[in-house]
C-alpha cells in the first residue's frame, strides 16, 4: 500500500471509529475543516507511526505541520523517501 | 502492665502455643522467640539502635523484627529488590547507626554496628534493658518518585485489628508492605499460625501450600493472576481480603464465583494514613455517606481527593518538614474519588493522571471498564507520547482466549470502550499481551 493510500485509509478508520463525518478527502481540503479534532489527529498520528514507524511531527516545527490533507500526505512521503 | 507495646505483648494475649510463621523455606515457631533469636550472642548490640533491617527472605525479616521490637530504637524495614543506594538513602535519613543483614550479601553500608540475620533461632541472653516503644519506619510503595518514609509505632500499626476467633492467615503480600504487615499482626495477635509467599515462588506454588488456611489477603494484581491460572481453586478460604489498588466489579465477582462460601473484603489502607475501612458488600467503591460517618476513622474530599482523619495514621514522614495532615487533622491520600449517587469510586492516583489534550484520563478508571468486558481478563493502561495532545491512552489486555488476539478485537474492544467512556479515555491502542508485570509491591507496576 503506498504512503497515500494508507494516509487516506488511517483518516477515514479515524473518522468512522470517533464517528465524524467527513466531507470527501480532496488533497487541498484544510485539516481544520476536515471534521477531525485534535485527539482525532493524534489517534491518526499514532496509528501512523505504528503502520509505518515513523512519526514525522516528532521533530518538526509547529510552524511546519501540514495544513491540508495532501500536506499531511506528503509529510509522510518526505520522511518515507 | 508494661507501658509500652510490643510484638512479645501481641503475642501473648493468646501464647504463643504451636503457633508457627511459615514460608517455603522456613518455619518459624513463635515459642522459641522467648529464649532464642535471629542475632544470638549478638543481639545485646541492638538495644537502643536504630536499625536498617536489609534482608532478601521474609522469614529472616519477620524473625528480625519479632526480635528487635521493643529492643531498637526504631527499626528501617527495608523492602526486597531494594539495591544499595536506596538503602544507603533511607539509612541516612532514619539516622541508622545498625545494620541487620544477609549473611552472605551484606550491603555496603557503613554502620557501627552490624550482624547478620540467621536461621534457625540461636539461644540468646535476658534482655539488656527495658523495653523501647520502637518506632517503625516504613517506606511507601509510591508508584513514582522515591518512597517516603512513613514513621509508626506498633499502637499505630494494630489499630484497626479487633478480637477475632482462630484465623488462619496467608498472605501474598511481603510482609515489609503495609498490607502485609497487617496481616502479619494480626496473626502474631490473633491464635493462629501465618504462612507467607516467597518472592521466587509462584503464585500458583504457593496456594498449593495452603491447605487449611481460613483468612487470605492480597492486591488485587495478585488475585487476578490467582484467578487467570487456576489456582485459586486450590483454597477454600473462609475469608478473602483485597488491598492495595483499587477493587473494581470484575474482580470482586471473579472472587465470588471462586469462592462461594466465603467472605469477601476490599480494604482502604496506606502506609501513611494506615488502615481506613473495609468493604464488604461485595461492590467496588464504598458507600458515600461514609463521607459524614462520625467515628475513629472520618473521611472528606477536598478537589476530589480523599482525606482522612485517623489514629492509625503515620505520625511524621521521615526527611520532610511538610505537615502530614492539614489543620483539622486530616491527610491527603492523592487518591481520586467520584461519588456517582449513593457511592463513591476511587479514579485512581491523582499522580498518575493521563493528560489528553487538557482532558484527564485515570488509567484505573479506564481498566476498571475495560476489565469488566467479556473478552478481557486484565487490562494496564498507560500513556502514549503524543505530538498533538501530548498524550494518549493506550492498554495492554490479557485475554481470557489468547487466541483470540486480532485486530479485529482490537477494534471491538476499543469500540466498546469508547461506548462506555468519553472519547479521550478510550484507548486509541490496544495490544495483547501473554500476562502483565506485578511491581515488588504487588501492584499492577505502572512503569514502562
Amino acid at each position: 500500500m503506498s504512503i497515500r493510500e494508507l494516509v487516506r485509509k488511517e483518516i477515514l478508520a479515524v473518522a468512522a471509529e470517533q464517528d465524524k463525518s467527513l466531507p470527501p478527502l480532496t488533497d487541498d481540503l484544510p485539516l481544520l475543516e476536515s471534521g477531525l479534532d485534535s485527539l482525532c489527529f493524534a489517534i491518526l498520528v499514532s496509528r501512523l507511526e505504528d503502520e509505518t514507524g515513523r512519526d514525522p511531527f516528532a521533530n518538526a516545527k509547529a510552524s511546519a505541520f501540514p495544513r491540508t490533507v495532501g500536506e499531511l500526505i506528503a509529510f509522510y512521503e518526505l520522511i518515507d523517501a | 502492665m508494661p507501658d509500652v507495646l510490643t510484638l512479645a505483648d501481641l503475642i501473648d494475649r493468646h501464647g504463643a502455643g504451636r503457633r508457627e510463621i511459615c514460608t517455603r523455606d522456613s518455619r518459624l515457631r513463635l515459642s522459641d522467640f522467648a529464649t532464642r533469636s535471629p542475632f544470638g550472642a549478638q543481639r545485646d548490640r541492638f538495644a537502643g539502635r536504630s536499625v536498617v533491617l536489609a534482608v532478601q527472605d521474609m522469614a529472616h525479616a519477620a524473625a528480625a523484627v519479632i526480635d528487635l521490637d521493643g529492643l531498637a530504637r526504631r527499626i528501617l524495614l527495608c523492602p526486597p529488590g531494594w539495591d544499595a543506594d536506596a538503602i544507603a538513602r533511607a539509612a541516612a535519613l532514619a539516622e541508622a547507626d545498625a545494620l541487620a543483614h544477609d549473611e552472605a550479601t551484606p550491603p555496603p553500608l557503613a554502620c557501627e554496628i552490624a550482624a547478620p540475620v540467621r536461621l534457625p533461632l540461636q539461644t540468646r541472653g535476658e534482655d539488656p534493658a527495658p523495653r523501647l516503644q520502637t518506632e517503625w519506619v516504613l517506606p511507601t510503595s509510591g508508584t513514582s518518585g522515591p518512597p517516603k518514609l512513613a514513621v509508626h509505632t506498633l499502637e499505630t500499626l494494630v489499630g484497626a485489628i479487633q478480637p477475632a476467633p482462630l484465623q488462619e492467615w496467608a498472605t501474598f503480600y511481603d510482609i515489609r508492605r503495609y498490607g502485609g504487615l497487617q496481616v502479619f499482626l494480626r496473626a502474631l495477635a490473633g491464635r493462629g499460625s501465618l504462612r507467607l509467599g516467597s518472592p521466587a515462588e509462584s503464585i500458583n506454588g504457593f496456594l498449593t501450600r495452603l491447605n487449611g488456611i481460613t483468612h487470605i489477603l492480597g492486591t488485587p494484581t495478585h488475585w487476578r493472576k490467582a484467578l487467570l491460572s487456576g489456582a485459586a481453586a486450590l483454597i477454600s478460604p473462609d475469608y478473602v481480603r483485597l488491598s492495595g489498588e483499587i477493587a473494581d466489579e470484575s474482580v470482586l465477582s471473579g472472587l465470588a464465583a471462586a469462592f462461594p462460601q466465603a467472605r469477601i473484603e476490599h480494604a482502604y489502607a496506606s502506609t501513611e494514613a494506615g488502615v481506613g475501612f473495609a468493604v464488604s458488600d461485595g461492590r467496588a467503591g464504598f458507600p458515600a455517606e461514609w463521607l459524614t460517618r462520625r467515628g475513629e476513622v472520618e473521611m472528606k474530599l477536598v478537589d476530589g481527593s480523599l482525606h482522612v482523619r485517623s489514629p492509625r495514621r503515620a505520625q511524621r514522614l521521615l526527611g520532610s518538614d511538610a505537615p502530614l495532615v492539614d489543620s483539622d487533622g486530616f491527610l491527603d491520600t492523592s487518591d481520586m474519588i467520584e461519588v456517582r449517587g449513593e457511592r463513591c469510586f476511587f479514579l485512581g492516583r491523582r499522580g498518575g493522571i493521563i493528560n489528553v489534550g487538557g482532558a484527564k484520563a485515570h488509567p484505573e478508571e479506564i481498566e476498571a471498564v475495560l476489565n469488566a468486558l467479556a473478552p478481557v481478563r486484565f487490562a494496564r493502561v498507560f500513556a502514549r507520547p503524543s505530538p498533538i495532545t501530548g498524550a494518549l491512552v493506550s492498554a495492554e489486555i490479557v485475554l481470557n482466549d489468547p487466541s483470540a488476539a486480532t485486530r479485529e478485537l482490537e477494534r471491538e474492544l476499543i469500540a466498546a470502550a469508547r461506548a462506555r467512556l468519553p472519547a479521550h479515555m478510550a484507548p486509541a491502542r490496544i495490544r495483547f499481551v501473554a500476562d502483565l508485570p506485578m511491581s515488588d509491591a504487588g501492584k499492577l507496576s505502572r512503569h514502562g
